[in-house]
């Protein structure tokens, strides 16, 4: 505090010596605008350049008292100085060292990993079929490849895994604003959602074959079924966490009822719901992953979880190796290029992220 | 005496009788916790407070003494548990100790909800915006971010957001109570003099004596526990006035002698 005062008298003495120096961002004194002049009151000291404010005549009886104009382009340049020195400067991390943060530990410790996989193959700890060489399962992405194959099963399983999400979306979306909203509802469906969020969605995979057989139906139903509790529930905590004043604030600015839930409740809880969606997507992933191992059938298209099943009744161990580590990284790509920009890009206007 | 029945404050009543008025506050009592949880506490009894036009009143009281209670009826946040607040124009705005900007929109588009809001048409926000950041001395912050400002930024554009209302009627809930001391001067000539340019009347709620002394026209001291008018001054020292003048300084002396003995009152049983 103390400390905060003495430069602030610092930077006054400076502005008062040199009341014209401009400070980056902050308009010179004498340039607050026509508009801050009132168009039928002219100024009574006009032989004062510094003075940023008119002495106008104001319908309030003490505003007639005219501010010294020395006074007033003082107060013009201690203001400008105190928002230069306590505005924080935006923090910019170079590209490189950003790569050299980010990326390089995790490349470290997958190559780490295949060092440590090729010489537990090269020490013969296991037979070969159970533990294949590294380069047989690049032997069979580069057949997956060849064979133009390798896109079509993973589209097959995006592309369900993605509209199951939207769908999951729509439904979880208002699902959450109601249960946030009305006491009722929330008394009632809050700890089932909650419930089923802690319900592995495999579960549900027998139940959704019985009831739809093994069709695509089913394996939405599986998604819808993991993922909607998520996103549902993290929008609610995330309209939990919005703190009251903001409600109040939007109410005096008019903002009530529908137009209050849309300026104001669902953006101030939109983090809250981004983590959600986060999660949801990793449900969805999950879930169709295990709907297609299970009710795998060749009606069906391929996809990643059908490769996995089918490599495993041929005993094809490189094949399963290699559904796997697909199945992992198209995961872990879709977050990386969808929910965590988002997340970072909402958190950052915030200031909530450096 | 019978308590009245509550209006709708935000209905362009038309001031019933007698002198005209920013806003009329009529035997207000409010209590809270009835509902079940205890017995009811009274908050606030039987205030009276007339605001006219153009007018700069502080309210000035212990903490817990009800003042934002008080500020949050008048704005229309809560209702009293009787009484009536009668206002002279729209809905008023209201600026907090914490200055309450949507840190999801940039300050120029903080303003701009408010003018939406508000109902002004799209084309005429974006010039609207940036006349209200330059009437507080931010022309170039228009595209700052809430985090990227200090303190005293904020509340500055907290007070444009309050303008971009239009309200014939500012509320203020401790605006600068957060600030350091030299920030808050800064702030207390820029708040004189947007007031002093515009027809607005100000209700500054405050319990800093001097920051009182120095801002209003009237000063109303609250008591505590019910809160209810103590006393009043007329503060006749002609603006600009300054934190440190003697006139300031005489008069905050004899109001905090009047607070401290309203505070004694307290400790005593
Ligand atoms: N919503 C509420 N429910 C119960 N008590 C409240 C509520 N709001 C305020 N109070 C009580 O009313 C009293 C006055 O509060 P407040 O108006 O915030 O005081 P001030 O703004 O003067 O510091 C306090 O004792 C507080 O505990
Ligand atoms: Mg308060």
């Amino acid at each position: 505090m103390a400390s905060t005062e003495a430069a602030g008298q610092d930077a006054a003495e400076r502005d008062a010596a040199a009341p014209d120096a401009a400070v980056p961002g902050i308009p010179a004194p004498g340039t607050a605008g026509p508009d801050a002049a009132a168009p039928d009151a002219p100024a009574p000291h006009t032989t004062a350049p510094n003075a940023t404010v008119p002495n106008t005549t104001g319908p309030n009886p003490t505003g007639s008292n005219p501010t010294e104009p020395d006074s007033a382009g003082d107060i013009a340049g201690l203001e400008a100085g105190l928002d230069a020195l306590d505005s924080a400067p935006p923090p910019r991390t170079p590209l490189r060292r950003l790569l050299l943060h980010k990326a390089l530990p995790p490349i470290t410790a997958v190559a780490l990993i295949l060092a440590v996989w090729k010489l537990l193959v090269l020490a013969r700890i296991t037979d070969d079929y159970k533990l294949p060489d590294p380069t047989a399962v690049w032997h069979s992405l580069r057949q997956l490849w060849l064979n133009g194959t390798l896109f079509d099963i993973i589209w097959t399983s995006v592309s369900r895994g993605l509209l199951g999400f939207l769908a999951a979306l729509a439904i979880g979306t208002p699902l959450g604003l109601l249960v946030a909203r009305v006491p009722v509802i929330r008394a009632a469906l809050g700890p089932i959602l909650s419930g089923l969020q802690s319900l592995p969605s495999v579960a549900w995979v027998p139940a959704a074959v019985i009831w739809l057989g093994i069709t695509d139906s089913a394996m939405y139903a599986v998604i819808l079924l993991g993922a909607v509790p998520s996103i549902a529930n993290g929008l609610v905590s995330g309209i939990d966490q919005v703190p009251p004043l903001y409600l109040r604030a939007g109410h005096t600015l008019g903002a009530t009822g529908l137009r209050g839930t849309r300026h104001i409740l669902l953006p101030a809880a939109l983090p809250g719901y981004l983590a959600g969606l986060k999660q949801g997507w990793a449900f969805s992933w999950r879930s169709l992953m295990a709907a297609e191992l299970i009710a795998s059938s060749p009606d069906l298209g391929l996809g990643l979880g059908q490769y996995l099943e089918n490599a495993r009744t041929d005993s094809d161990m490189p094949g399963v190796l290699l559904g796997i580590i697909l199945i992992l990284l198209i995961g872990i790509a879709i977050d990386l290029l969808i929910f965590t920009p988002l997340e970072r890009r909402v958190l950052r206007t915030r200031g909530l992220a450096s | 005496m019978p308590p009245t029945t509550t209006t709708d404050r935000h209905e362009r009543t038309a001031v019933a009788s007698g002198l005209p008025a920013a806003v009329r506050i009529e035997h207000i009592h409010k209590s809270f916790g009835s509902a079940g949880s205890g017995p009811a506490r009274p908050v606030l009894e039987d205030i009276n407070l007339r605001i006219r036009p153009g007018e700069f009143v502080c309210l000035l009281g212990a903490s817990g003494c009800g003042k934002s209670t008080l500020l949050g009826l008048v704005a229309g946040l809560d209702r009293p548990t009787s009484g009536r607040i009668e206002l002279g124009g729209t809905r008023p705005a209201l600026m907090f100790q914490e200055h309450a900007l949507f840190p999801w929109l940039s300050a120029g588009k903080n303003i701009e909800l408010a003018l939406r809001l508000r109902g002004v048409p799209r084309p005429d926000r974006r010039p609207e915006a940036e006349r209200l950041l330059e009437l507080v001395r931010l022309g170039g912050a228009y595209r700052k971010r809430v985090h990227e400002l200090s303190g005293g930024m904020r509340q500055r554009v907290a007070l444009a957001r309050a303008l971009a209302q239009d309200s014939q009627l500012l509320l203020m809930d401790e605006p600068f109570a957060a600030l350091d001391a030299i920030t808050r001067d800064v702030l207390h000539e820029e708040l004189t003099r947007v007031w002093s340019r515009t027809s607005l009347s100000v209700l500054f709620v405050t319990h800093n004596v001097r920051e009182a002394v120095r801002l209003g026209q009237r000063v109303v001291l609250l008591s505590s526990r019910p809160g209810r008018v103590a006393r009043e001054w007329t503060v006749d020292i002609p603006q600009p006035r300054r934190i440190e003048d003697p006139a300031v300084a005489d008069l905050s002396v004899e109001i905090t002698e009047e607070l401290r003995r309203e505070i004694r009152r307290h400790g005593k049983h």
